[in-house]
């Protein structure tokens, strides 16, 4: 029987301001404990909290980023909670009224778009952090993280399978990191997300839905998700129900389990916190925050398809970051653009996965990519020599490493005068390719007399055969073209 | 709306305030009283009346995004019961 899975995600994205949400306190990461924890952070009596402007900057472009409502006046509240590493006994956060709400985000699940509507963005602090090792049935409590600006983007139910999810998860990630407002490093918890999944059966209303906690990976989302969707479904299938709860993601087990249930559910008694007046944002901020905003993802993506006439998904593959987008667009504005687009999305992002190197890093600049491209489609490589040429430009075979970084026309003199040494020069004179045909015709009988009798299999091995022996440097649609006029006589 | 004992045991519980039986029945009263002036207030039509976030009706300054703090851990942990590696010692929570 057909069960629908409904999923909805809960995300905090750590704002990437130099201090904190509401005290003068650093946000860097990795300090010693407790050195960035300042008096209104840990609560002493009688401190007030004051709002950083670059936490209100943030979460407002993040809004004119998804197309949402920006709150002209919002309130902060109080949730309360007794917990250690919450030191005032409440976290500040915004409950009626958020500073964003709405807006929606596109998304690509494999080369299909689809929208996400967005339910809400509101600004919050951070609790600092419990260590439970090595202090004999005692907990250490470092505050350093309290304090720190939090952007919670809360997403419609509109995802329906794990895939959904992570491409959800993926392109917020990206957005938040394109715009600048988050580092996006998720090992040291800067993007964080929760996940609400329910199943039911299509056109019924929503099952009861259980959330995910702790999903710190894409990988662990995805495979947390799977479990806690079959778990669902085999309870209800064996006549059982599911109960609200809040689980808890075990990626050495793979599996969730319970972390608290509904009966455990906090009550968080939200009230608006008399410490902080209303927030208002007027419209001069707004538009001067609009008017320095670089263009967004989807908007390069949709140009890309336009202007260059890639496919969406590989458009949507060289607009995943900032940096990736810059350097296709250095290269696409010198040479073939769909084949810059190729080589970019090919080559270059195997090596730089297998190395795991950011494009930023690459030993392979722009201007590299520049030369080799135009060397392709001038003929004077092949592009099966052109990967080896590609690999010893990763190696710095080719360009010494003060050259790497240099102007193309000084690239260009020393990358020709490589080709050159190397042999490397395709091979198009067809007196000489036609020598070659001659002498893999006179070694293999067998596989011309199975051509003649109709095997086009045969024609493969001989085309095979003749690219051998020119050491792949030969044209390979001129190899074609000449061993099938031979072959026709 | 009357409160019930219930209610005072759920509130001390959620506030973490250790309330005896023999002391719930005087909260309860306190609570209740508070609670019948609530009352009171809400039988004030208020048809119309947007509701305040806060008592005084300004709006919040914004502080500039600067680090102007320096690290007092030192001086803070003079008075917590228990540090240890700068760490301060709670008895163990885990959630």
């Amino acid at each position: 029987m057909n069960w629908e899975i409904v999923i909805g995600l809960e995300t905090h994205a750590q704002l990437s301001t130099r201090s904190k949400i509401f005290s003068s306190a650093s946000t860097a990461f990795g300090a010693s404990p407790n050195s960035q924890a300042s008096a209104v952070d840990i609560a002493l009596p009688g401190v007030l909290p004051v709002l950083n402007k670059g936490a209100v900057e943030r979460a407002i472009r993040f809004g004119l980023a998804v197309g949402a409502t920006i709150n002209r006046r919002s309130i902060f509240a109080r949730k309360n909670y007794f917990y250690p590493d919450l030191p005032k006994g409440y976290q500040i956060s915004q409950y009626e009224v958020p500073v964003v709400s709405g807006g929606s985000l596109t998304i690509m699940v494999g080369d299909v778009e689809k929208t996400v509507r967005l339910t809400r963005a509101h600004l919050e602090e951070d609790a600092g952090k419990s260590l439970h090792e090595d202090f004999k049935g005692m907990s250490g409590i470092d505050l350093n993280r309290a304090g720190t600006p939090l952007l919670e983007i809360v997403s419609e139910p509109d995802m329906h399978s794990a895939e959904e999810a992570v491409a959800y998860a993926k392109a917020l990630h990206a957005l938040v990191c394109w715009i600048d407002i988050c580092d996006g490093n998720m090992q040291e918890g800067s993007f964080r997300c929760d996940a609400n999944v329910s199943v039911r059966r299509p056109g019924e209303p929503l099952g009861t839905r259980c959330e995910i906690k702790n999903l710190n990976s894409f990988r662990f989302m995805e495979q947390a998700i799977k479990f806690e969707v079959r778990r669902q479904i085999e309870l209800i299938e064996d006549g059982g129900k599911v109960a609200q709860e809040t689980r808890l993601y075990d990626p050495d087990k793979n599996e969730t389990r319970t972390m608290r249930s509904k009966e455990d559910a906090m009550d968080y008694r939200y009230f608006p916190d008399p410490d902080l007046l209303p927030l208002e944002i007027s419209s001069e901020l707004i538009k001067s925050i609009e008017a320095h905003m670089a263009e967004l993802p989807q908007a390069m993506r949709e140009r890309f398809v336009r202007q260059f006439g890639l496919s969406a998904y590989d458009a949507a593959l060289l607009t995943t970051s900032r940096d990736i987008a810059a350097y296709y667009e250095a290269v696409a504005g010198q040479v073939d653009a769909k084949l810059a687009a190729n080589w970019i999305n090919g080559e270059l992002s195997s090596r730089l996965n297998d190395q795991n190197i950011l494009i930023a890093d690459s030993p392979v600049r722009p201007e590299a990519l520049i030369w080799l491209i135009g060397r392709i489609v001038d003929g004077t490589i092949s592009g099966k020599i052109a990967k080896d040429v590609f690999r010893d430009l990763w190696d710095g075979k080719v360009v010494g490493v003060q050259q790497a970084g240099g102007s193309l026309s000084a690239l260009t003199v020393q990358a020709d005068a490589y080709i050159e040494k190397m042999g490397l020069k395709q091979i198009s004179d067809s007196g000489e390719i036609g020598k070659l045909i001659d002498q893999v015709l006179a070694a293999n009988e067998k596989s011309v007399a199975e051509y003649r009798a109709g095997k086009e299999k045969a024609f493969n091995a001989l085309v095979g055969q003749v690219m051998k022996a020119t050491k792949g440097k030969a044209n390979p649609t001129q190899v074609n073209e000449m061993l099938k006029a031979r072959l026709a006589k | 709306m009357a409160l019930t004992l219930d209610d005072v045991n759920r509130i001390a519980h959620l506030a973490r305030i250790e309330v005896e039986p023999h002391e719930a029945e005087q909260v309860l009263l306190q609570l209740s009283g508070i609670f019948g002036l609530i009352e009171e207030m809400r039988a004030v039509n208020t048809d119309g009346v947007e509701p305040m976030a806060h008592a005084q009706d300004l709006t919040l300054r914004l502080r500039a995004d600067e680090v102007a703090d320096t690290d007092q851990h030192r001086l803070f942990q003079t008075i917590a019961p228990q540090v240890e590696n700068d760490l301060y010692l709670v008895p163990k929570v885990i959630e």
